[in-house]
């Protein structure tokens, strides 16, 4: 996956999470929380999403990346590589 | 007795398969309209229940409903409902004060079903098992999550009491106001358990699921072609409130408590003990302070099992078998069996009947089984019954481990 398409999956997962939130308008480099109603089980949800769906097991100590969209995107662009998009 | 222990019902919430509000829900019981559906469920395909059609994003947000749990959103529209109806000033009332006492049948059944189903998904790698099992299935969730719809900051719990919950949670508010632990107090019963297959699955396996072609005809206490329960979801609370409080503010008043008993058979895991009920029904009659001639309607537990019905009948019979005017009648044979907001849901589509002076039917009674016998009294089947001025209502609510429970609310006079 590239790092659109990763940034695309986020899209999907969050739209899932907080399905309330506006997610058009998200910038890449503002924590989500400061953009959107999400708190630390919702964040969970992320981190689960992408074991379950893609395999992705993120380590505790790398939480911080996913604070904001752009960092998020940056970690797991290696991690997903060989990941095929979803169709 | 003291104004302060007078305890009496301002707000409904309600829903169930035949309404979202009392109004609807007594209409349709007058109209004799059953709420039973085919419904699909996991691993069994389709089954006969009692399905609810509220709008769960009246009350919450998509992501509120999606974090939280059935029973927990039927709670909330109920206990919102109820909140409105009572017609209260909610940001003016001290909610350090409110209590949220929710009987339940079980809780945490259908969470666990669902994350097992979807781990299965997962070849069980335990590590995709949800962070939000916990919080949906600790005992006290429907209840919890009342309170963070509603900002109360008081008690909250549930109270598992089997199929006798939808009582017992009225029970416990009732005591919780004379106790001045609260100054309000949300009650009654909620059910979710439709949504676990574990439940049609036991009942079956028991010989106890209703079974018929025609659905509506499916549940049928005291009929002699009566094959079994059928399951139903739903919830019933109710705002209770000191009558002298009530009266300050000028609420709009339902009932009022006359007199309650909870008590066990000790006798069998899921066997019916006609002794202890009626034991039970006494209990409560002595502590409301009247005898059984000033009931007006009964409103009946039994589920069309054969030996709940017959020993329910025969508690009736001892208790009640020289009442001529009085009226047993039964919700479920409408609705199903609503589980922990079975005794809640039928007190309620009964309390109309303190204005309309009408007991509602029990549908589906064609060929009374003989051995359903109440003595002098007769079940009101299929048709309504005019009764005239109603002034007692007593309601019974019996469940598995051999639970008793037993409420009386009367019509409310100064």
């Amino acid at each position: 996956m590239n790092p659109e398409e990763i940034r695309q999956v986020l899209l999907e997962i969050l739209g899932r999470i907080v399905p309330d939130e506006d997610l058009s308008a998200l910038k890449n480099d503002v924590p989500f929380r400061e953009q959107i109603e999400l708190d630390s089980m919702d964040f969970l949800d992320i981190v689960m999403e992408l074991r379950k769906q893609y395999r992705i097991q993120i380590p505790e100590e790398d939480y911080p990346h996913l604070n904001t969209m752009g960092g998020a995107v940056s970690y797991l662009t290696p991690l997903m590589k060989g990941v095929s998009a979803p169709a | 007795m003291k104004l302060r222990d007078r305890i009496v019902i301002t707000g409904v919430g309600l829903t169930c398969p035949i309404g979202n509000s009392l109004p609807e829900f007594r209409a349709h019981l007058l109209e004799g309209r059953s709420g039973v559906s085919t419904f699909e469920t996991r691993y069994m395909g389709t089954v006969l229940a009692g399905v609810c059609d509220y709008d769960e994003l009246r009350y919450q947000k998509k992501k509120e409903v999606r974090r939280g749990t059935r029973a927990g959103s039927i709670s909330i529209f109920c206990a919102n409902e109820a909140v409105r109806d009572a017609g209260l000033d909610w940001p003016t009332v001290n909610r350090d004060r409110v209590g949220v006492y929710i009987g339940i049948t079980e809780h945490g059944n259908v969470e666990t079903e669902n994350e097992i189903f979807e781990l299965s998904k997962y070849n069980y790698d335990t590590s995709c098992w949800s962070h939000h099992h916990n919080p949906r299935t600790v005992a006290n969730n429907p209840a919890g999550e009342v309170t963070l719809s509603l900002g109360i900051t008081g008690p909250h719990y549930t109270i598992g009491a089997a199929c006798a919950a939808g009582n017992i949670g009225f029970i416990q508010g009732a005591q919780m106001l004379r106790l001045d632990e609260v100054d309000m107090a949300i009650v009654g019963g909620v059910s979710e358990s439709i949504h676990t297959f574990g439940i049609f699955a036991s009942f079956k396996s028991q010989g106890a699921l209703a079974s018929h072609p025609e659905p509506a005809l499916a549940s049928r206490p005291f009929d002699l072609n009566r094959n079994g329960i059928v399951v139903a979801e739903g919830g019933c609370l109710c705002v209770l409130e000191r009558l002298e409080d009530a009266q300050r503010r000028g609420a709009k008043i339902y009932g009022e408590i006359a007199g309650y008993a909870i008590n066990s058979d000790a006798t069998d895991f899921v066997l019916p003990h006609a002794k202890r009920q009626g034991q039970c029904m006494r209990l409560a009659l002595g502590r409301a302070g009247i005898s059984p001639n000033d009931i007006d309607i009964l409103s009946s537990h039994a589920t069309a099992t054969e030996q709940g019905d017959i020993e329910e009948c025969l508690a009736i019979r001892e208790v009640f078998g020289n009442c001529e005017r009085l009226a047993v009648n039964n919700t479920k044979s409408f609705i199903g069996h609503a589980m922990g907001a079975a005794g809640a849901l039928e007190l309620l589509g009964n309390v109309p009947a303190f204005h309309d002076g009408i007991a509602h039917a029990t549908i589906n009674l064609d060929n009374p089984d003989p051995a359903c016998d109440c003595g002098a009294p007769q079940v009101v089947a299929n048709k309504p019954r005019s009764l005239g001025q109603v002034n007692y209502i007593l309601n019974n609510s019996f469940g598995m481990l051999g639970i008793n429970s037993v409420l009386i609310v009367k019509r409310f006079t100064e």
